[in-house]
């Protein structure tokens, strides 16, 4: 069986690269799938961490989760398509009317 | 038994009944905005009546995750009446900006189910979920006019932080989760001398206090604040300035008070806390005194009264948290009555207020000036207001804490920020212009106004009734 030693550091890494992502890009659709990325690294953790101590809360846990992202991609993706509407560009950059 | 829960939960189920019915109500009928404003009222004013009838009978309800009367219902309280006082002045600000549609009330609604959560969960999961309904509600309320890029903008900065910030507090619970094997706060509390050795979990603690410094509004994720209130309707503003702030710093209180009366080893807490607390009240202060945007001035008053109310939870002793609860609730009708005041200046939602528009009000109108000087007198903390009594609690409670330099810090923060707070009453009091300014006022306006005066003198006369209260239901 592979340690949970294994999951923990594959999920910390796919956590780190959503934070870079996320400081790094500038478009709007990668930061948030960068967001995405980070959310799903959680889910790693949880459901790896759930299996491991044998208690389903963990995985409960990762269905809200689940359920939340598709919230927020609902959420912002409405918003990104009203940004671009009004401006046309989703370059994060861009949108400077007040010193971001 | 089982019937007992549900009366316990009572506010929470008015307030989802409200929120579904509504969008029904919305769906089926047309020109149904007024209908659904009043159903709102209605309903609130019922949690409200409901939330106090009940407080003394507390309760752990479904299996230890949903607390029930108690501090938990002054929370409702608070948060019912300021989504309350918001709805009542926005419907005439959304009428004159021509954008009055039902779903701005749904939108405060499900919002304030979620804040609601939040101060009654004891569970991260709970937690989590409330937090993020708030939040999804909030990000759809501050973009509330699809086509002023104003709020296009605001929305889109406070989506994207918000939900890089929720990251950063989901991965916390999951660490906490993998440390001590529970999601439920109060079998975290009970363990949390021996949690406090593994590295894990003071890494999700860390993580925790990350995420939730964003929906406070405290440094280090305080950039989007600025932007947010500024750009969103100013109605909104006051909601998510004050009700958001209540929801987060209920949430801390609960899992961090819970852990400090059980005699810990909560030093490395208080000292990440403290950072962040005088960080927060010197950028907070310092950078708002170059703002003549009032509503960006605001948002910098307000990162710096969250580092303020961070004092209280740093010091973790019975006053400071009671003393955090009374800042938030003179915080919460002195922030209302000052958005709302700038939100009369405006005719749409691309109106920016600056302090330019102030001059002279005092001789135009002399009732709103001197509101909205009392109020800046209470922001800034001067005696016979409420704010003066929410920051003494919390210094208080440092200097009974030995963190005596955090109380220094906050009073010198507290002469910084004088300055721009009192810069409005000169600007108003001192300063004369021929042009006349137009205020929108309505009675609804008014009856707001004066209920928010009301409270904050009444709150700085005697703040011990409060105190008491909130010290009494604190465990």
């Amino acid at each position: 069986m592979i340690p949970l030693k294994y999951y923990l550091i594959l999920s910390a890494a796919f956590f780190s690269i959503g934070i870079i992502g996320v400081l790094t890009r500038r478009n709007a659709i990668i930061i948030f799938m960068c967001i995405e990325l980070m959310l799903n690294a959680v889910n790693l953790t949880l459901v790896s961490f759930s299996s491991f101590f044998g208690d389903s809360s963990g995985q409960i846990f990762v269905f809200f989760v689940m359920a939340v992202a598709a919230a927020e991609a609902a959420v912002g993706l409405a918003i990104i398509i009203a940004l671009f509407r009004n401006k046309l560009t989703i370059n994060v950059d861009e949108v400077n009317i007040f010193k971001w | 038994m089982e019937q007992q829960t549900f009366l316990n939960i009572l506010p929470i189920l008015i307030v989802s009944t409200t929120t579904i019915a509504t969008i029904f109500v919305e769906a089926f009928y047309k020109r149904s905005d007024n209908l659904i404003y009043w159903l709102s009222i209605v309903s609130l004013i019922l949690t409200l009546i409901y939330s106090i009838l009940t407080i003394n009978v507390q309760n752990l309800n479904f299996s230890n995750t949903l607390h029930s009367g108690g501090i938990t219902n002054l929370f409702y309280f608070v948060l019912s009446l300021t989504s309350l006082l918001v709805i009542i002045s926005a419907r005439d600000y959304l009428l004159r900006a021509k954008y009055h549609h039902g779903e701005f009330y749904i939108l405060i609604f499900s919002s304030l189910l979620g804040m609601m959560l939040m101060a009654s969960s004891r569970d991260l999961i709970l937690t989590f979920l409330g937090l993020e309904l708030m939040s999804l509600s909030f990000y759809v309320l501050a973009g509330y006019n699809r086509k002023v890029l104003f709020n296009n903008e605001a929305s889109l900065k406070y989506f994207l932080l918000g939900a890089f910030a929720s990251g950063f507090l989901l991965y916390g619970i999951a660490l906490i989760y993998g440390s001590a094997q529970t999601t439920n706060i109060l079998l975290i509390v009970n363990e949390f001398n021996n949690l406090l050795l593994k590295p894990l979990f003071v890494l999700g603690l860390v993580l925790l206090l990350i995420g939730f410094s964003f929906k406070v509004a405290s440094v280090p994720f305080h950039m989007w604040v600025p932007d947010v209130y500024e750009g969103s309707p100013t109605v909104v503003s006051a909601l998510m300035s004050t009700a958001g702030k209540t929801a987060a710093f209920a949430a801390l209180i609960i899992s961090f008070y819970g852990s400090t009366t059980s005699q810990v080893n909560f030093e490395i807490v208080a000292k990440i806390i403290s950072y962040l607390a005088i960080a927060s009240m010197l950028i907070g202060s310092i950078t708002a005194i170059a703002q003549t945007n009032l509503k960006r001035m605001l948002a910098y008053s307000s990162i710096a009264h969250a580092g303020y109310m961070l004092i209280g939870i740093a010091s973790a002793n019975k006053l400071g948290m009671s003393g955090v609860i009374f800042y938030l609730i003179v915080y919460s009708f002195m922030n209302v009555a000052s958005f709302i005041l700038i939100s009369l200046m405006e005719n749409d939602f691309e109106k920016r207020i600056s302090l330019n528009d102030f001059i002279g009000l005092a001789n135009t109108h002399p009732w709103y000036a001197a509101i909205m000087a009392l109020m800046m007198f209470a922001l800034s903390g001067l005696p016979p207001f409420g704010g003066f009594f929410g920051k003494y609690y919390v210094f208080l409670a440092a200097i009974k804490a030995d963190l005596t330099y955090l109380a220094v810090i906050g009073v010198i923060s507290s002469v910084i920020s004088a300055y721009f707070y009192l810069r409005v009453v000169v600007y108003m009091y001192f300063r004369t212009n021929e042009e006349r300014k137009d205020i929108f006022h309505t009675s609804a306006d008014n009856f707001v106004l004066v209920l928010c005066t009301l409270f904050v003198l009444q709150l700085g006369i005697t703040p011990n009734l409060v105190l008491d209260l909130i010290t009494r239901f604190l465990p």
